[in-house]
């Protein structure tokens, strides 16, 4: 760190283990989070595996089905919940607080308790693995009553969704104070760049359903051990109630995956078409519009279990809705390249590759919400095939695009573009390999969570392993990227990094950070981020 | 302290000294957790592991609150940093209603929805013919394998005419609805009297809140004695049961921790912790405790009234 007086004010951050552990500075937590979702991503990137080695050919080669169950379970707890949610609570630590000009997110104690309530979290679910009656085998959902035949993991499980919850929740009320109350004079909320916006309505997402998982978790456990009958039909509950309560919290955290996913590329693509985003408000408006649909459509995710017509029809009309406001994101980036002085560094391929990706998951999403034909595609491959493309080249294509972008200026390097675009075409070619063949096995009634299957699905399964194998090799260059940079092995990054990135994080600071951006805030009155009509 | 006072205004402050308190919180959210969930798998370690970390929490809750209300005090806090709690504090209830919400829409979902179908209503009259022959829809109810045998339920209010200490007796939900309405008022009595700098007087109207949160306890424990004993409603009162003592247990949770609030900002009242201008920490309690009365208005309609 070059800066002489900044040291002046505060001895810098205490060498060793306890820096970590004691930290309320939040771009220690940010990267706390980043490198715990990265940890993350390769525990559930390895359970992924074993689902693909085990379906690479027909028949019964190396887990028995219990344990192939618990992994498709883990994989998926372990990717929503600790690799993609963390991942975003890092960016938002790290970016939020120096593009709204904030000394330090609001409320740094408690920013520091949400990120370490994780590892103890993850541990424990980590652990029921080795319990008797194995870690949790009944999907990801936690449908009962198949879900109530859990062992010993199931109060473990729970309460380590709660624990989870605990820190969404602190995490997400961190960013809404921060964003409502930090920012520096002169930064209007409609100056704001758009990851602060977008994760704004995310953390008010995270709120609302957030302590509804943990009441559906809840009473799942007393259900099982305590002897209630909310999920069971002879007591007078309804397994399907559940359900409803899931799904209540479970389709809004798609979108609380997404939108920030969304506020990436939307700052992305303006700095590589170096022109400003079209349509900055109608980027707001068009977030805001689809969090508050997204708490009204949850049932199209049982358009199969039974439900009234009238319930079906409804929730398939509303579902459809949610199309038009992302619709006008999608317009909205294709019309900020429209005519601008494209290049091509790594994050703007990668962003790319997400507003073209997350667009074929978005389309196949349109198939699933119509309800007739549903009842063909539910519970198959296709399914899978859909948000397994709105969730890796949509979400992760976004993150990769975001460590990509920023990584510069948090560590002053500049990271190895070869290496980088390398890792973008052979990502994007194998997660097509691995993701785009399940469409078909779906649509020719392969069901999802099956360790086996007849012959004619046998040469789709086989190219999805190999894209799925080659997928995880390839991150290794990722990985060999992101630590020679962090230890600054390439050439050094400039102040303002991209040629036409604007932002206080670009244009006011240097790279790398100082380890305490702004003690007193900056005035940015006359700041001007976008033309303002 | 680092910062002089007159540039504090300007001055977020930003303990950049690091905490040692999420590292204990941590440890104490491990142990409840990880204890509990050994107590139900019946090992003998469950409950001295989970005791401890309660005991861990306890004492996390004592140190870092005592090192905020701390900083407050020494002028650290500015008025940014107000807002700050006020907004967290808001955002935090928002929460709290939610996870509320979970169980109140359990309790409609069956009302409405699953127990009619159980009773072959709309396109479920298959459900009904094969599954549960004969059963009627109905309210109260322990579904149609009768779970947990017959049961009665408490009522909102008993009648007149028995004499006082009969009506009492069997009209706790309405007593216990008096108590927390009273309690809302004695404690807004006890926000004014501070707001005009009179704070003996606020802190013996936070000692009748927080009497009238312990009485509300009571009664609230001698119901579960007397629904246990005499009435065999119990938890395993199939969906009734579920949703009775889900509700009002996590209610009743929610005010044994407002009452433990109470009596701590009765205690620093007294101290003269508070000023006229400055007392977040009261304010805080006030809106936590009136967010338990507003859901138990709620439950007194749907749970016991309905």
């Amino acid at each position: 760190m070059s800066h002489a007086e900044a040291h002046d004010h505060h001895h810098g951050p205490e060498p060793g283990f306890m820096r970590w552990l004691k930290t309320t500075n939040h771009k220690d937590l940010g990267a706390l989070y980043l490198m715990f979702s990265l940890a993350m991503f390769i525990v559930g990137g390895l359970m992924s595996l074993v689902i693909r080695a085990e379906l690479f050919t027909p028949g019964m080669q190396f887990v028995d089905p219990q344990f192939f169950n618990s992994m498709t379970t883990m994989h998926a707890l372990f990717m929503i919940f600790g690799g993609v949610m963390p991942a975003f609570t890092g960016l938002s630590n790290y970016l939020i607080p120096i593009q709204l000009g904030a000394p330090d997110m609001a409320l740094p104690r408690i920013n520091n308790m949400g990120f370490w309530i994780l590892p103890i979290a993850f541990g424990m679910l980590l652990s029921t693995l080795f319990m008797e009656g194995g870690a949790p085998a009944g999907g990801w959902t936690l449908y009962p009553p198949l879900s109530m035949q859990t062992g010993d993991a199931m109060p473990f499980l729970v309460f380590s969704i709660h624990l989870m919850g605990i820190s969404s929740i602190t995490g997400a009320i961190n960013v809404i104070v921060t964003i409502l109350n930090l920012r520096a004079p002169g930064m209007d909320l409609m100056k704001m760049p758009l990851f602060c916006w977008t994760w704004l309505i995310t953390a008010f997402l995270l709120i609302a359903v957030m302590p509804v998982l943990a009441g559906a978790v809840t009473m799942l456990l007393t259900d099982k051990y305590f002897g209630t009958t909310f999920f069971a039909a002879a007591g007078g509950g309804d397994p399907v109630m559940f359900q409803h309560i899931f799904w209540f919290f479970g389709h809004p955290e798609v979108y609380i995956m997404i939108l920030p996913a969304f506020g990436v590329v939307s700052q992305i693509i303006p700095t590589f078409a170096r022109k400003t985003l079209f349509g900055y408000s109608s980027m707001v408006y068009a977030t805001a519009a689809i969090a508050l649909a997204s708490v009204i459509v949850w049932a199209h995710h049982m358009f199969a279990v039974g439900l009234p017509v009238a319930a079906e029809l409804f929730f398939m009309f509303a579902a459809k809705m949610i199309s038009v406001p992302t619709g006008v994101k999608v317009f909205n980036w294709v019309a900020t390249m429209w005519r601008g002085s494209m290049t091509f560094e790594t994050p703007m391929l990668f962003s790319l590759g997400f507003v073209i990706l997350f667009t074929i998951g978005g389309f196949s999403g349109l198939m699933l919400a119509m309800t007739p034909v549903d009842f063909q595609y539910h519970d198959s491959y296709f399914v899978v095939a859909h948000f397994h493309y709105v969730l890796v080249p949509g979400a992760v294509f976004s993150l990769f695009a975001a460590v990509y972008y920023w990584l510069p200026k948090w560590t002053g390097t500049m990271y190895n573009e070869k290496l980088g675009k390398l890792h973008f075409w052979l990502s994007t070619i194998f997660i097509n390999v691995l993701f785009f063949p399940q469409h078909f096995l779906g649509l020719a009634g392969m069901p999802r969570r099956i360790p086996d299957y007849s012959l004619q699905f046998a040469e789709f399964n086989f190219m999805s392993s190999v894209g799925a194998f080659a997928f995880f090799i390839t991150q290794f260059i990722f990985l060999y990227n992101l630590i020679t940079t962090c230890r600054g092995k390439w050439e050094k990054a400039t102040d303002q990094v991209w040629e036409g990135a604007k932002g206080v994080e670009w244009e006011m600071l240097p790279s790398p950070l100082p380890y305490h951006t702004f003690e007193q805030q900056p005035d940015l009155s006359d700041y001007e981020p976008h033309p303002t009509h | 302290m680092a910062h002089s006072a007159e540039n504090n205004q300007d001055i977020y402050y930003v303990p950049h000294e690091g905490s040692l308190w999420p590292a204990i919180a941590i440890v104490g959210m491990f142990g409840t957790t990880v204890g509990a969930s050994m107590m139900m798998n019946e090992s003998s370690l469950g409950a001295p592991l989970m005791y401890a970390g309660i005991a861990v929490l306890l004492f996390m809750f004592y140190g870092w609150i005592k090192q905020v209300a701390g900083e407050s005090m020494s002028g650290l806090y500015n008025k940014r940093m107000d807002l700050s709690f006020r907004w967290s504090m808001g955002w935090f209830i928002f929460s709290e209603v939610m996870f509320f919400a979970a169980f109140f829409g359990a309790l409609w979902y069956a009302r409405a929805i699953s127990i009619p179908f159980i009773g072959g209503e709309g396109n479920n009259l298959a459900t009904n013919l094969f599954l549960w022959d004969g059963w009627e829809a109905h309210w109260p109810t322990n579904g149609p394998a009768e779970w947990g045998g017959i049961f009665q339920t408490v009522a909102p209010w008993g009648e007149w005419g028995h004499g006082f200490k009969e009506w009492f007796n069997h009209s706790l939900p309405l007593v216990n609805t008096m108590i927390l309405l009273t309690s809302g008022v004695t404690l807004e009595w006890a926000h004014h009297r501070l707001l005009q700098g009179k704070n003996g007087r606020a802190a013996i109207m936070l000692g009748v809140t927080s009497a009238l949160g312990v009485w509300f306890l009571y009664l609230q424990a001698s119901e579960y004695a007397h629904a246990y004993a005499d009435l065999n409603l119990t938890l395993e009162s199939g969906i009734y049961g579920s949703t009775f003592y889900m509700l009002t247990g996590f209610h009743g949770m929610h005010v044994t921790l407002g009452t433990i609030m109470l009596i701590v900002i009765t205690i620093r009242t007294a101290m003269g912790h508070f000023s006229k201008e400055q007392h977040f920490g009261f304010e805080g309690v006030a809106w936590y405790w009136h967010f338990v009365d507003v859901v138990w208005l709620g439950l007194f309609i749907f749970v016991y009234i309905l």
